[in-house]
């Protein structure tokens, strides 16, 4: 009997969350569709972003200099290199994989850099040698995992006790320029990622021309959907998506731009910020709009299926590891600039976990197949908060991490609930 | 044993088979298997356990090459060396796994490894309005929204869209493995009104299963297979469910070759072969 009944109660579900997305016009409509989204595990950016706000108004409450133009610019510095690391990570989790070795192949490339300055290199040779270097070293991983089929975890594993040798053996090597450990780092370019901004009026400029950017590319994609009779959300959902990204980059803008210094005038956006943004931008392009990120996607969902559609599993399982490798010796790059040096002190296991739990909080799968590079920016910047909040109240650091991981575990309970509310639909 | 006379003019099947024959080692899967399979019609491939079904659906999808006999394609000989040549020239299966993502939309799924790009860059617009096309020649209504992930779809929508990926490469050829099991009722009938709109576009559709009664409802041929010999091939109104389990079991007709007069109902019930 309940056979009998259960696949029109099937088709009857779906066409009231889904077709209704069609004929939902209010945002009323939409609410609803929403909240059952969130219910079923496709929730977006949503709780994120709330549980952001609700992390920032504790931290407002209990320290008075958390919300100071200082510590939010500090914040934003603070948080890049978590956040692109996270990113490097996503490409491998959206794999269903793992890299555990990417924060010492960010040291390791960052190493490389700064010893290349230090022979008196220019800061671009430096920085592209590094690079190749980590997408070099992402492609042997991504080739062992894929062609041998061995578990990520393992390989990488193995990756992150090798490096770690290979960072000290590096900076041993360099001699002189590591006395004590110690790369500085001596150039103008790349202190300047973390260590200066961009003016006043740039500032603005600059956020302004993202903004406008950015709520144009939402426009019209939604736009072009509409007017080509397809599936799209309603106007005013379009409005508020536009609405949101313009706020956040006048709000960035705005706290940027005030005098945060004691003694001398100091405001403008690190150039990190922007640093991190292109990142985004350009990494999201490629897992929303190209064939290679299609197939990242089709892959953490089913492999055997992207296998049977002749998608090429091996090639693309070796390039998302080689991307990590790239974006994670980026980052060490950035963590060189944060730093103003590089030392085999850098914690590059604690680093590359912290990664991991800022693209998990900020809501990508570690099992493969769902995820978004914006997750990795929203989790950095909860992890970054949670930091510097923690600090600020004075607690050290075993609070900190601990701290950290309950918000980790608290955001991968809360993606298995609603994921089992997915289910049980 | 031999196959129907195929009418002599104009109408040769789509795809032929002559003296099929596949070995694994030792062991003879398939006999000097003779089908034919005709354009806008459906074939019902029936057989117990170990019959040689898969075997045989695997060698017409190129997984396997035939140890002997002619695999004839419109009228030509080919040899399928991968899937892939066998897909190329429009034979698409759906596996009973069905092969689909999940975490990807339908049109995703349905145009996986096809995608459409416009400058460089994937184009969404153009791939959803095939696909809806697609969706709307095959008459699939229940699906409203072909953004939404597959993953919450019901079994026979899934079938549906594992069929519409098929469809979408030009497939002449569609070989379905067990469609319906493990589905209800009603899921059941709406993978049965695909099949038939299928046939009605002029699409070669086999379909293997073991539901005698969903095999009545849709194929216009039965093709029994029986410890890797064709046991009998025909047009279906030439059997019922009592000769059709007869022959599935035992390999000879109920009495004498090919004869279906007689109709025990009571067998009816144990087509699960």
């Amino acid at each position: 009997m309940a056979n009998l009944r259960e696949p029109d109660e099937i088709i009857a579900a779906s066409n009231a969350d889904a077709s209704a997305e069609l004929l939902a016009n209010s945002v009323g409509d939409y609410a609803r569709i929403w909240s059952r989204r969130i219910r079923s595990g496709e929730s977006g950016a949503l709780p994120v972003i709330i549980g952001l706000i609700a992390i920032v108004i504790f931290f407002w409450v209990k320290s008075p200099s958390f919300m100071t133009p200082g510590n939010l610019v500090n914040l934003m510095t603070q948080s890049a290199f978590i956040i692109t690391l996270g990113m490097a990570e996503i490409f491998v989790l959206l794999l269903g994989d793992i890299d555990l070795a990417a924060g010492f192949t960010a040291a390791c490339g960052a190493v490389i850099a700064l010893w290349m300055l230090a022979l008196g290199d220019p800061w671009w040779a430096s920085v592209i040698v590094a690079l190749i270097a980590c997408a070099a070293y992402g492609a042997l991983q991504g080739t062992i995992t894929a062609r041998l089929g061995l578990p990520s975890f393992v390989v990488t594993l193995a990756g992150q006790l090798g490096l770690s040798g290979l960072l000290l053996y590096l900076v041993a090597r360099t001699g002189s320029i590591g006395t004590g450990g110690v790369i500085p780092l001596h150039d103008k370019v790349i202190n300047g990622i973390e260590g200066s901004q961009l003016s006043g009026p740039v500032t603005w400029i600059v956020m302004i021309v993202i903004a406008v950017l950015a709520a144009a590319v939402i426009f019209f994609g939604d736009f072009r959907r509409r007017s080509s009779g397809l599936v799209a959300p309603p106007v005013s959902i379009t409005a508020l998506k536009m609405l949101a990204i313009i706020a956040a980059c006048l709000i960035v803008a705005y706290v940027a731009n005030l005098n945060r210094g004691r003694l001398i005038v100091i405001k403008g956006m690190p150039w990190a910020v922007l640093v991190v943004l292109a990142i985004l931008a350009i990494w999201t392009m490629l897992l929303g709009r190209t064939r290679f990120g299609r197939y990242v996607y089709a892959i953490g969902g089913n492999a055997e299926a992207a296998r049977r559609a002749g998608i090429n599993v091996n090639r693309i399982r070796t390039i998302a590891f080689t991307l990590c490798g790239l974006t994670a010796g980026m980052t060490g790059i950035i963590y060189a600039s944060y730093l103003g040096s590089i030392s085999t002190g850098v914690n590059g296991g604690q680093n590359v976990l912290n990664a991991v739990a800022a693209a998990v909080i900020g809501g990508t799968s570690l099992f493969g197949g769902r995820g978004k590079m914006l997750h990795a920016v929203l989790g950095g910047l909860v992890v970054g908060v949670i930091y510097n909040g923690l600090e600020l109240l004075g607690l050290s650091a075993s609070a900190q991490l601990m701290w950290t991981a309950l918000v980790l575990l608290a955001a991968v309970i809360v993606d298995r609930l609603t994921r089992r509310g997915q289910v049980a639909r | 044993m031999v196959a129907d006379n195929a009418p002599a003019q104009a109408q040769q099947p789509l795809l032929r088979l002559r003296g099929v024959s596949k070995t694994f080692g030792p062991v003879q899967a398939l006999t000097g298997i003779d089908l034919d399979i005709p354009a806008g019609q459906v074939t019902a491939l029936v057989g117990d356990n170990g019959a040689g079904k898969s075997t045989l659906i695997k060698t017409i999808a190129g997984i396997w090459e035939p140890a002997a006999g002619q695999i004839i394609w419109q009228g030509k000989p080919v040899h399928f060396r991968s899937p892939k040549d066998a897909t190329d020239i429009g034979i698409a299966t759906v596996y009973q796994d069905l092969a689909l993502a999940d975490n990807l939309d339908i049109v995703q799924n349905m145009l996986l490894g096809h995608e459409v790009l416009r400058h460089g860059l994937l184009d969404e617009i153009t791939m959803e309005q095939t696909a809806k096309q697609t969706l709307a020649e095959m008459r699939v209504t229940t699906v409203r929204n072909i953004r939404q992930p597959v993953g919450s779809l019901s079994g026979g929508q899934r079938q549906a869209i594992a069929v519409a990926k098929a469809v979408m490469l030009n497939a002449k050829l569609v070989i379905m493995d067990e469609p319906t099991a493990a589905l209800g009722v009603s899921q059941t009938a709406l993978v049965l009104e695909i099949i038939t709109n299928l046939a009605s576009q002029g699409i070669a559709v086999l379909v293997i299963s073991h539901n005698l009664i969903d095999v009545f409802k849709v194929a216009d041929r039965l093709a029994v297979l029986y410890l890797g010999r064709m046991a009998t091939a025909g047009p279906v109104a030439n059997y019922d469910t009592a000769s059709a389990v007869h022959w599935m079991t035992t390999g000879t007709g109920p009495s004498g070759n090919g004869s279906a007069a007689r109709n025990d109902a009571g067998l009816g019930g144990l087509s699960d072969g």
